[in-house]
């Protein structure tokens, strides 16, 4: 490979404990991007590392309004004005005959919706970058400080040496420099 | 603190043998990584030929139905429905204890369901698979079935009619089927990571590379994984549970003796999760002993489904008394003659196989002895199976094969046909379900790494924080 391009440094701890820890000193030094790799999820990382709930629920939400007003619409259309059909004397809009089919379309409008919006906020399919280590899916928990793309006033600077000694002085086990690779 | 959340829980050793997270990696990818014939799995190939034996009489049947019609099943008047849709029925129910364990355990914060809701999950698809085979073949012309039964703008100028129970039902299963896909699909990312990551083989490292989507373990991506799963559980839990309703609208809107009760919806719900629970016992303590599962499948693991058995059997069997109850209390004439030519007409040994396997028989579970016995379990769950399809067969076929015109009396009686179809769909399931077993990490590894750690962070005393 000609020129690789630096995306950060990575540091490994043996045990949750221990990446929590880490995780809190780093974003207390203000680095600007730094992500922790786990085999599970670790309760508490979130709080650690600063991140915002999810807001995968409004888009759930809005989608499961959507299919059941769609629903309610599409029955109603069909069987009110497109062809008004006597069914044992009930009324067009006998509606309560039409909500299994709006409860139904709720969900699937909401789930569809809900694994879409977790593909977009996870960037899945992700070919660029290729998992740091094959044993973050076994079982170690590793701590990468990333290269900011856009440097944002107010964080500290990315600085290679300086990073590893940090990341050392925190607890890592094995520090690495990584590089960008996508997966093919 | 989120933390001291983790101190809440209280140890129970749901894993035992004292496994790293490494091992558990190992174990499960076993099954997957030694093909074709290692020495614990020897036995997949038997249980796998004869799946596709079966497979391959329901395909001949079902090849004969379609090229001859469906004259060839011992279908007639009164008797539209027999043991097609008591197929139907049976095997949309199998699937709800799948749902049942990885959404609504997931709600109810039960953490033993981990070791068993990757292959419940699959169970549920393929049982819903399974099922809608049936109403597809039953029309006739299963190539059709798509223009008879979606609502879409056609030349004829006619819409479905969504009046009708029937058109719930394609609306409700369908979407079960599709939601139930997606969130065993959104649980399995993270293992097909951990076989992506340990496959040393090309083609196995690319497959999986694929199928994981480029998982990497990122936290920021564990953070919207975890809500998307818990809206997921969310979602499922009132999908099951309408599901099965849905399914007994078919029989409850209509104005059949015997069909026409308000209980139908509960009953048919509970129905289906002791049904379910009993296929996933089946089913498990096979795998358990095939592929060395023990430490992660225990007897404390299989004590609590069977008491979840222990549970939904009785429901159904209070559902059985209060039916004659109601039979007689309404003092309808129909609706007593219904039941009374139930449980003593000329169908009375299938409503006494049923009420003997789904109401007397699990009773036995009420000894621990009992609850914890391998070889108990495994033939309880066995008669389970057996009434439950029993139990389909008495509601539909008792119904209808005495109507209202005593001249038009008859009795059903399916034709080899029908028994050969029925005989194929457990060739299709298990087809399906065996090769799950060699593609698909069997057990959910993210899930149980993280119920391992609780006890860890316990037994620490949790000096972090």
């Amino acid at each position: 490979m000609a020129e690789q391009k630096l995306a950060g440094v990575v540091g490994f701890f043996n045990d949750p404990d221990a990446l929590l820890d880490a995780t809190r000193k780093v974003k207390e030094a203000h680095y600007q991007s730094f992500d922790a790799f786990t085999p599970y999820p670790v309760h508490g990382l979130d709080d650690a590392m600063g991140l915002k709930r999810s807001p995968i629920p409004y888009v759930t939400f809005f989608a499961g309004m959507t299919g059941c007003l769609f629903a309610f619409g599409l029955q109603y259309w069909t069987s009110v004005i497109d062809w008004p059909l006597n069914v044992s004397g009930k009324p067009f809009n006998s509606w309560p005959a039409f909500v299994p089919v709006m409860f139904e379309l709720t969900i699937l409008f909401a789930g569809l919706a809900t694994f879409g919006a977790l593909m977009v906020a996870c960037g899945f399919p992700n070919t660029k970058k290729k998992i740091v280590d094959p044993s973050i899916t076994c079982d170690r928990f590793a701590l990468m400080v990333d290269v900011a793309k856009k440097e944002k006033p107010g964080y500290k600077k990315f600085n290679t040496s300086e990073v590893e000694a940090f990341l050392k002085s925190v607890g890592a086990t094995d520090v690495r420099v990584v590089y960008e690779e996508g997966w093919f | 603190m989120a933390d001291s959340e983790i101190l809440k829980y209280e140890p129970e050793e749901l894993i035992t043998g004292g496994k790293t997270f490494a091992d558990i990696n190992d174990d499960v990818s076993i099954p997957l990584e030694t093909f074709p014939t290692p020495k614990n799995v020897r036995n997949w190939w038997c249980c796998f030929a004869f799946a596709l034996f079966a497979l391959t009489i329901g395909a001949i049947c079902l090849g004969y139905t379609v090229a001859t019609g469906i004259g060839v099943w011992g279908l007639n008047e009164p008797s539209g429905w027999g043991a097609d849709i008591t197929n139907f029925v049976f095997w949309v129910g199998i699937g709800h204890a799948g749902t049942l364990i990885s959404a609504i355990l997931f709600l109810f914060r039960q953490k033993w369901r981990t070791a068993i809701n990757r292959s419940a999950e699959a169970m549920t698809i393929f049982a819903v698979m399974t099922a809608l085979l049936f109403p597809l073949f039953h029309t006739g012309r299963p190539w059709y079935a798509a223009f008879w039964l979606l609502p879409y703008p056609n030349e004829r100028q006619l819409w479905v009619n969504f009046r009708s129970p029937l058109l719930w039902d394609v609306f409700a299963v369908s979407t079960y089927f599709t939601i139930s896909l997606v969130f065993w699909y959104v649980g399995l990312i993270p293992d097909f990571g951990s076989i992506r990551d340990r496959a040393k083989n090309k083609i196995r490292k690319f497959v999986y590379t694929i199928l994981s989507m480029g998982w990497r373990g990122s936290n920021k991506n564990w953070s919207h994984y975890e809500v998307a799963y818990l809206l997921f559980a969310g979602l499922s839990t009132p999908l099951v549970l309408s599901v099965h309703s849905v399914v007994s609208f078919d029989f409850a809107v209509s104005v059949i003796p015997g069909w026409h009760t308000t209980i139908f919806p509960p009953y048919f719900v509970a129905g289906a999760i002791f049904s379910g629970f009993a296929m996933v016992v089946t089913l498990l303590v096979i795998m358990r002993e095939v592929f060395g599962f023990k430490n992660y499948i225990t007897i404390n693991h299989l004590e609590k489904m069977n008491k979840v058995i222990l549970a939904t059997g009785m429901m159904v069997g209070y559902a059985y008394a209060c039916e004659f109850f109601i039979a007689w209390y309404s003092g309808s004439a129909f609706e007593t003659f219904a039941f009374i030519n139930r449980a003593f007409g000329p169908y009375w040994w299938a409503y006494w196989i049923m009420v003997v396997c789904n109401s007397f028989i699990p009773q036995i579970f009420w000894f621990k002895k009992m609850r914890t016995s391998i070889p108990v379990m495994f033939v309880v769950s066995l008669y389970v199976n057996i009434g439950m399809w029993f139990e389909r067969f008495v509601i539909i076929t008792t119904s209808l094969h005495r109507d209202f015109l005593p001249s038009s009396w008859s009795m059903y009686i399916p034709s080899w046909i029908e028994w050969g179809v029925t005989f194929g769909a457990f060739g299709f399931f298990f087809t399906f379900f065996l090769l799950f077993v060699r593609a698909f990490p069997t057990l959910a590894m993210s899930e149980l790494k993280g119920v391992m750690t609780i006890k860890k962070s316990q037994s620490s005393g949790g000096h972090h924080g």
